[in-house]
């Protein structure tokens, strides 16, 4: 098969769209925040951004964003994961792994039950935004 | 240093847009004898002094953490550099943007394995904010070319995670087909 092109990308993703707008109408956007310093990319945070995001997009959760940011303070605990869903308060979990990341997925942002042995808190207060 | 090149390089464009860079390009290109890579950013640059300094591991600019006494991103790339028999070169201009440019021989023996090019290129389109992101990468004769703006502009946004995982898929198929391509012989590159 050869490379996609960006007409069949943008196909693909108008189809998408069009099964999932029934679903997620309505629905609050939750936003998940991974860490890549040099400290997370070196955790292993790449491996817990692609399983997150493989997972969120196997379950076809469409209102779901998930960013990378820098570095959060919080070194001896990376990979770092902030997660916000509305309605939830906002947490950080620590050492997050691919698996770990993929039961956050499962435990917060699907049933709304937080995954308490891996809460960390909030970035560390002598970040500059 | 990093556990893999997709690691380091991953590394360098975080550096990049955390300078402010509203523009970064990467550049790898692949020969049997030769890797080469360049990241070239617009952001905030380096003075001579801050120049000197930034490849120690105990330097750190101070802007983003006021009291970390570590900044480890360009001195875990001088040592990749230095453990593969390759060369760096680090051109900066204060207020105009900086060139991270290094090669590596993909021959030698502690040549970090590549890593996963698709979900690197991936999650570099993953920042927040309006930066445009420049991906080159050529293996020989074959070459293939990603802008973050195309990508933006083709699947509407590039926040969701089915976003994201979209053009995952576009970038693995991206490479899978520079790997296939015919090009000056090369073998397979590990992942």
């Amino acid at each position: 098969m050869g490379a996609l092109t960006l007409e069949a990308l943008r196909k693909l993703r108008e189809d998408k769209r069009q099964a999932l707008s029934q679903r997620d109408a309505g629905k609050g956007c939750i936003e998940v925040i991974i860490g890549m310093g040099t400290c997370g990319i070196a955790a292993g945070a790449k491996e817990t951004f692609a399983a997150m995001v493989d997972e969120i997009s196997r379950l076809h959760l469409d209102n779901v964003v998930v960013k990378q940011t820098g570095c959060m303070g919080l070194c001896a605990s990376e990979p770092s994961v902030e997660v916000a869903v509305p309605g939830m308060p906002g947490v950080v979990y620590g050492k997050v792994d691919a698996a770990i990341g993929r039961q956050i997925v499962n435990s917060h942002i699907v049933k709304g039950e937080l995954v308490g042995e891996y809460l960390f808190d909030k970035p560390a207060a002598d970040i500059m935004k | 240093m990093h556990a893999s090149l997709c690691d380091q390089l991953a590394d360098l464009v975080q550096n990049a847009l955390e300078a402010g860079a509203t523009r970064v390009t990467l550049r790898v290109e692949e020969a049997p004898a030769r890797l080469d890579v360049v990241v070239g950013d617009n952001g905030c640059g380096m003075s001579e002094a801050v120049q000197a300094r930034a490849l120690d591991p105990f330097y750190s600019d101070g802007r983003k953490h006021r009291h970390r006494r570590m900044g480890l991103g360009l001195a875990f790339l001088k040592q990749m550099v230095e453990a593969t028999g390759g060369g760096l070169n680090l051109q900066s201009v204060e207020g105009k943007g900086t060139d991270v440019c290094f090669w590596l021989d993909p021959r030698h023996v502690d040549m970090p394995p590549m890593g996963d090019w698709a979900a690197t290129l991936t999650g570099m389109m993953a920042f927040p904010g309006d930066y445009e992101l420049v991906v080159e990468r050529r293996r020989g004769d074959a070459a293939y070319s990603i802008r973050r703006s195309e990508l933006i502009e083709a699947l509407g946004e590039i926040e969701t995670a089915t976003s994201l995982a979209m053009a995952r898929d576009y970038v693995a198929s991206q490479e899978e087909a520079l790997m296939m391509r015919k090009g000056q012989g090369h073998g397979s590159t590990d992942t």
